[in-house]
């Protein structure tokens, strides 16, 4: 009768271990939570804006292509969709609180997405990379032509309005805060979906897709729920973006927006949920360190070499490493 | 003036020349994609880098070394290759066993090096390069009129094509080529060097965008962001034909330029567009591509 016993005690160690790393995270979290609640009082809020909104844009990508194994190269038309449909809506009708536009550009990235997705899954691997981006080019081609746009100098004077309303968002700490809760949301939305029943899938299609398809899941209906989310997701990050800096461009549009989020998540680390917040805010920082400096003609070349360093040595990323470190030596 | 849909036959028979030229470089840059892609199994985003670095080296040679014309025809597409096989040798073979998708990665890294070094160097104000005067004037052909230099790039291209296609199809190199496709670890086991094949095939593909940009430098604006545009313009075309046959690229390269001269004929706005909604066409109906045999 020795074995019950055994299993139990086996049980309740798992549980008494899982329930540390539980408290580890929380602390960790709520660490993180107060610096970003005090960061406001200490750096310029827009900078830290932009931050949350390339975060939020790195993490909707990384659903896709870090935890479904789906390189999207097509991400940045998602991002400057929702801008723009944003942008337009809140600078000509005056009746829209600031939510519902923003709301409105998300819709528009999600429909734009799903047209994506449902094309872009008939091919696999670096067809997928290829398809997607050559439809973020014809939606770039789009842009450029459509006056709503305002072609190659952009959408300018977005006004903030009010959030429902009463909440003036041309304050940039009411903005900074507003920004905040949308980004805490969704990256609690993607941590919910990654660790659910969907998200294993999703994973299993990553790992192996012959697999879950002899499994029996439909991985086409998984992947193209997959697209849409993370479109959806970036569609809210451009909304964002637009409301923030009152400005939506072509350059949101552009391939190489598309490869900024690749480099921002691989960089942070893909497949972890930390990793593309490090990775954005690595990347948009060391922008904003070399447009200061003399370097400021370098920053392409600059980040093409990191991209070049971090597939070569540092494929799991910033947080990647992080964590293989602690397993090794702390663990 | 005859008149085809309302359109002087002059005026379509000129869009025609350009459509077929511009498809004469989706060929070379599709057939390069084809080729790299059939032994390393990658899409080599540094390809329009590639194929700026033939036009830049063609003008700056001549420029500050005085090389003419036909010695950067052959001279650019060496040192290019020769550049290619360094990268294959010091980057991409050091994640040969790694998923492809870095391979890609790699290569768009490197892509934006070398374009963004050369933006500061010189610029992204074309640079002008003199045509040889071989090539000045033209034919009249009574329905239109043909520049020598046009005529010219639709030969060179066909021809380079048509020996790449013959060298991997009829050739014993050629035999070994699609043999690594194949399975490269028995045909190590056979005592072929494999990974000096696979170096020589991606310096080969290389060389092949270096030879379109040669051909480019006098007729399009050199510039180092040139290649990223035609680049992507190119994946449509590589994702229309797929890539499964060297002839169904060059086949493809030839008619999206063809449909793409039309439309800027007939309806102009949408001409930079027809190539990616013609893919959006086949991929609905026809996923694996024109010529494709993987999904």
């Amino acid at each position: 009768m020795n074995q019950p016993v055994n299993s139990a005690d086996i049980h309740k160690a798992i549980v008494e271990e899982q329930a540390a790393q539980d408290r580890k995270k929380m602390m960790l979290n709520g660490v993180l939570l107060l610096i970003l609640l005090a960061a406001p009082f200490m750096i310029y809020p827009v900078f830290l804006m932009k931050i949350l909104c390339f975060a939020l844009f790195a993490v909707a990508f990384n659903l896709l292509f870090g935890f479904t194994g789906l390189l999207s190269f097509g991400h940045a038309a998602f991002l400057a969709t929702g801008g723009y449909t944003t942008g337009y809506l809140l600078s000509n009708y005056s009746g829209l609180t600031t939510e519902m536009g923003i709301i409105a550009g998300t819709l528009a990235a999600t429909a734009l997405g799903t047209g994506f997705a449902l094309l872009s899954i008939r091919r696999q691997g670096i067809y997928f990379a290829m398809v997607t981006l050559a439809l973020a080019q014809l939606v770039f081609f789009f842009f450029v032509q459509s006056e709503f746009t305002g072609g190659e100098d952009g959408m300018h004077g977005i006004p903030r309005g009010e959030l429902l309303g009463f909440i003036n968002l041309e304050d940039n700490l009411n903005m900074y805060y507003f920004v905040l809760v949308v980004f805490i949301a969704c990256y609690l939305l993607v941590q919910r979906i990654v660790s659910s029943p969907f998200g294993q899938v999703l994973k299993a299609i990553k790992q192996n897709e012959p697999r879950a398809v002899s499994l029996g899941y439909n991985v086409d209906r998984y992947k193209v729920l997959a697209f849409v989310i993370s479109a959806a997701l970036a569609g809210l990050a451009g909304s964002m973006k637009s409301v923030v800096f009152q400005l939506a461009s072509l350059n949101d549009a552009h391939w190489h927006m598309s490869g900024e989020v690749i480099l921002m998540t691989l960089v942070g680390g893909m497949g972890t949920l930390l990793g593309p917040v490090v990775g954005a805010t690595f990347v948009v920082n060391i922008e904003y360190q070399l447009s200061q400096g003399a370097l400021r003609d370098w920053v392409d070349p600059i980040l093409g070499g990191i991209f070049v360093l971090t597939v070569l040595a540092f494929r799991s990323g910033i947080v990647g490493e992080v964590q293989k470190f602690v397993k090794k030596n702390l663990g | 003036m005859s008149m085809i849909f309302g359109v002087p036959l002059a005026v379509l028979s000129g869009q025609l020349l350009i459509g077929i030229i511009n498809g004469a470089f989706y060929a070379l840059l599709s057939l390069g994609l084809a080729v790299i892609f059939g032994l390393l199994k990658i899409i080599n985003f540094a390809h329009g880098a590639m194929y700026m670095l033939g036009a830049m080296t063609t003008v700056l040679m001549f420029d500050y070394l005085g090389v003419n014309y036909w010695v950067a025809l052959l001279l650019a597409p060496l040192l290019v290759g020769a550049f290619g096989v360094a990268i294959e040798y010091f980057l991409l073979r050091r994640i040969a066993g790694q998923d492809h998708i870095y391979s890609l990665l790699l290569t768009f890294g490197v892509a934006l090096i070398i374009s963004g070094v050369l933006v500061n160097w010189f610029g992204v104000s074309g640079l002008r390069y003199t045509m040889p005067d071989v090539f000045k004037g033209g034919v009249n052909l009574g329905f239109m009129f043909m520049p020598y230099y046009r005529a010219w790039v639709i030969v060179a291209a066909l021809v380079v094509c048509f020996g790449t296609w013959f060298v991997i199809e009829k050739t014993k190199l050629g035999a070994y080529l699609r043999a690594g496709t194949e399975d490269s670890q028995l045909m190590q086991g056979f005592g072929i060097n494999v990974p000096l094949l696979i170096s020589l095939t991606y310096g080969f593909g290389v060389a092949l965008a270096a030879f379109a940009g040669v051909l480019a430098a006098p007729i399009y604006s050199v510039t180092p962001v040139m290649g990223s545009a035609t680049l992507i313009t190119v994946f449509a075309v590589v994702v229309i034909g797929g890539m499964g046959s060297i002839g169904g690229a060059i086949i493809t390269g030839i008619l999206m330029g063809v449909i793409e001269g039309l439309t800027k004929t007939f309806y102009p706005p949408a001409s930079s567009a027809v190539i990616f909604l013609v893919m959006v066409l086949v991929l609905m109906f026809r996923p694996s591509g024109l010529f494709g045999k993987e999904a």
